[in-house]
């Protein structure tokens, strides 16, 4: 290579630097920025310093004073994980009956579902109020396992895909010993689809524990709230008053899923993927 | 009489006869008790459901006189009526649908005894809805479930479209709701006020949907280039670092966000200070407002398009490369003709699909501004709704329910259109049934 071309290369490679750190600054800055807000003394939004002068850990012994955020934490770590526990099971038992059994009406079901996942599920929000309403199950965390759970099957297209590459010929030598569909679903497919499992698990786990907009319209009372709604009603009602809490708040709510998702990357990243290839 | 005519006649005139006279006694016992229940509340509650969809109610909240004095009696509650007349047509369908399954079976059992075979007891027909009918077992339960919380509810939103609900004259239980037929669907395109606020946030909706899955993923693509290129160093903290704003949790980021950008006292603008350069409204002038969800919403979505695309490129032979450099071809040719064309063509029905999830992105437009800065010209919206927000804010906070619902219905056209287009050029369709 001549001596301008590795310059020119050099260039290249100083200015591509230059915008990876820029990128850096810019995906870093508002997740730092609320981790040193937290430690700072006072309430206010307004700092004069961006790292604090005096580092605090008041906020944080705050949020379990003023806050019953203990409790925010175990309801919805409750609702987290049941509702993942059913909708993870239940959607892995939907893509099996469809990718392994031809029965009548299967496309249609199948079509129909599809079909379904297109209506904004706004839509339906106030008459699932109603229900709830009329069953009794308002300000309950049941309801909202129930609804959470309910639409799991609506994901069967990902799992359907995944269980249709596993060949046949794993499960027909399980059959020929006798086993049932049951067994043969447990010994046979569930060992083998780790990654999907995770990466269904995860995602329906986040997306309880980051659900506001339903939570805020089922439960009513403050010890039965979520983290999710807690921290919304945090920064709505007197964000200004308030900020360093809300930030410390913050930081505890994000650090357990954040880790989550660091360390499932890769499962996470194949799961979209291969859901997008599916359909 | 022979018995493939007598049972299923018997069967269709009583749940379970049949299946006695093909000696399923306990079969036919259950059928009979489940026919008991079906046609007892059938009996007692089809009449008045159908009478409360149909009517939607007949009295509204009004004053009587009891004795002396005039009292508040309560009225029919329309929507109550919907949505428990809709519950019960349902479960008397299910009921039906039961019927007739039966009146089958007695039939076949029939036919079955008429060639000399034993009939199924009991515990061999339970046995049989274990392994034979398998997938429904499976899937009916959860077909109830999703039912009662997505279909139903669905159903009703959609009747609720063609319905006067809405506030302040039609909201029970003071008032009465009545069918109107596509009178909300013409008012929302013909009223010059509602027109407006429609085409102008469709517009929007749409100009947002392009914009942010472009931005993302065009900014994904070009830092998984730099980032892939040979040379750059410390690769893996850059990649973890820029993984930050995908693994925090949306609604976190976006009320973080929202401090973030705030015109008086956030950071920003006190840096911008600092070097003595004001502010810009960030939230609060349409334009910038506009702008700033633009730039949050990429903060949050360029890395999983990152991620996704990194993922392509390392699977690319690197022979090709090395082809087109003995070809003589520059960096961007390489670019142009292997990279491109690479991570397009395993890419486009994921963008398509992010187009759509952008299409109906509520929490980054409603926890960032709400649809704020207010229109005067538009009805419930501001410049930066979106009609999923717009939809969210009619209903849950004005209480237009039935211009709500025409919203939805529009969404899911738009969508619909979209992602069967898309559905068809996956290999989900044509390989189907190829598999095995």
């Amino acid at each position: 290579m001549s001596s301008s071309g590795k310059a020119k290369r050099l260039l290249w490679l100083t200015i591509s630097h230059i915008i990876l750190i820029l990128v850096a600054i810019f995906a870093l800055y508002p997740a730092l920025w609320v981790v040193l807000s937290s430690f700072r003394p006072g309430t206010s939004l307004y700092s004069e310093t961006i790292l604090p002068r005096i580092w605090t850990l008041d906020h944080y012994r705050e949020l379990f004073t003023k806050f019953p955020f203990g409790q925010w934490y175990i309801n919805t770590l409750k609702i987290a994980i049941i509702s993942t526990v059913f909708s993870t099971l239940f959607v892995l038992l939907s893509g099996y009956a469809f990718s392994r059994f031809r029965f009548r009406g299967r496309k249609g079901i199948m079509t129909g579902l599809f079909v379904i996942g297109m209506f904004p599920s706004f839509m339906s929000m106030i008459a699932v109020y109603i229900l709830l309403l009329n069953m009794n199950l308002l300000n309950t965390h049941s309801a909202l396992i129930m609804v959470y759970s309910a639409g799991a099957i609506m994901g069967y297209l990902l799992v359907k895909g995944y269980f249709d590459t596993i060949p046949k010929s794993l499960e027909e030598s399980a059959r020929l010993d006798g086993a049932g569909n049951f067994r043969v679903f447990f010994s046979i497919f569930l060992p083998l689809s780790r990654p999907i499992i995770v990466f269904l698990s995860v995602t329906s786990f986040a997306g309880a524990f980051n659900d506001f907009i339903f939570a805020q319209m089922v439960l009513r009372t403050q010890e039965k709230q979520t983290l999710a709604v807690g921290l919304y009603n945090m920064v709505n009602a007197a964000f200004a008053t308030q900020f360093t809490i809300f930030a410390a708040g913050c930081v505890l709510v994000a650090l357990p899923i954040t880790i989550l998702f660091m360390f499932m990357q890769r499962f996470l990243v194949e799961g979209l993927t291969a859901g997008a290839e599916k359909g | 009489m022979r018995r493939t005519i007598i049972s299923p006649i018997l069967s269709a005139v009583v749940m379970g006869l049949g299946q006695f006279i093909n000696r399923q006694y306990l079969k036919g016992f259950s059928m009979l008790l489940l026919y008991i229940l079906g046609l007892y509340y059938s009996m007692t509650n089809l009449g008045h459901a159908l009478w409360g969809v149909i009517t939607l109610g007949e009295k509204a909240q009004h004053l009587e006189k009891v004795g002396r004095i005039n009292k508040m009696v309560h009225g029919d509650h329309s929507i109550f009526l919907l949505v428990q007349g809709l519950i019960v047509i349902f479960l008397i369908i299910l009921f039906v649908v039961a019927y007739i399954l039966n009146i089958r079976d007695a039939y076949r059992t029939a036919v079955e005894i008429e060639q000399g075979n034993t009939p199924n007891n009991f515990g061999q027909t339970l046995k049989k809805i274990g392994t034979k009918n398998f997938p429904l077992l499976i899937i009916t339960p959860q077909l109830i479930f999703l039912f009662f919380f997505t279909i139903l509810p669905l159903i009703f939103s959609l009747l609720i479209a063609f319905t006067d609900y809405s506030s302040p004259k039609h909201i029970p239980p003071a008032n009465l709701v009545d069918w109107i037929g596509f009178s909300a669907f013409k008012d929302l395109f013909t009223l010059s006020t509602w027109a407006h606020t429609f085409y102008g946030v469709f517009a929007w909706t749409v100009a947002w949907a392009v914009l942010s899955t472009l931005s993302c993923f065009f900014g994904g693509f070009l830092i998984a280039v730099l980032l892939q290129q040979k040379g750059i160093i410390f690769k893996k903290f850059f990649r973890t670092v820029y993984m930050l704003p995908f693994a925090i949790p949306g609604f976190v980021s976006l009320l973080i966000m929202r401090n973030l950008f705030n015109t008086q006292f956030g950071p920003l603008t006190q840096y911008l200070n600092f070097f003595g350069i004001q502010g810009p409204p960030w939230l609060s002038d349409p334009t910038w407002a506009k702008g700033t969800i633009l730039l949050v919403n990429f903060w949050l979505g360029f890395p999983i398009s990152m991620l996704m695309i990194t993922g392509i490129l390392t699977t690319i032979p690197r022979d090709l490369y090395e082809a087109a450099e003995v070809d003589g071809a520059s960096g961007f040719q390489k670019f142009r003709m292997i990279t491109f064309p690479a991570v397009m063509f395993a890419l486009t029905p994921i963008v398509i699909g992010q187009f759509a999830g952008n299409f109906n992105n509520f929490n980054v437009i409603y926890l960032m501004t709400n649809g704020n800065p207010v229109n005067s010209d538009y009805q419930f919206a501001g410049h930066t709704d979106i009609l999923i927000t717009w939809l969210y804010n009619l209903s849950i906070n004005n209480g237009k329910y039935n211009f709500a619902s025409v919203i939805g219905i529009m969404i899911f056209i738009i969508l619909a259109s979209f992602s069967i287009y898309n559905f068809r050029r996956t290999r989900f369709y044509r390989e189907e049934e190829t598999y095995q």
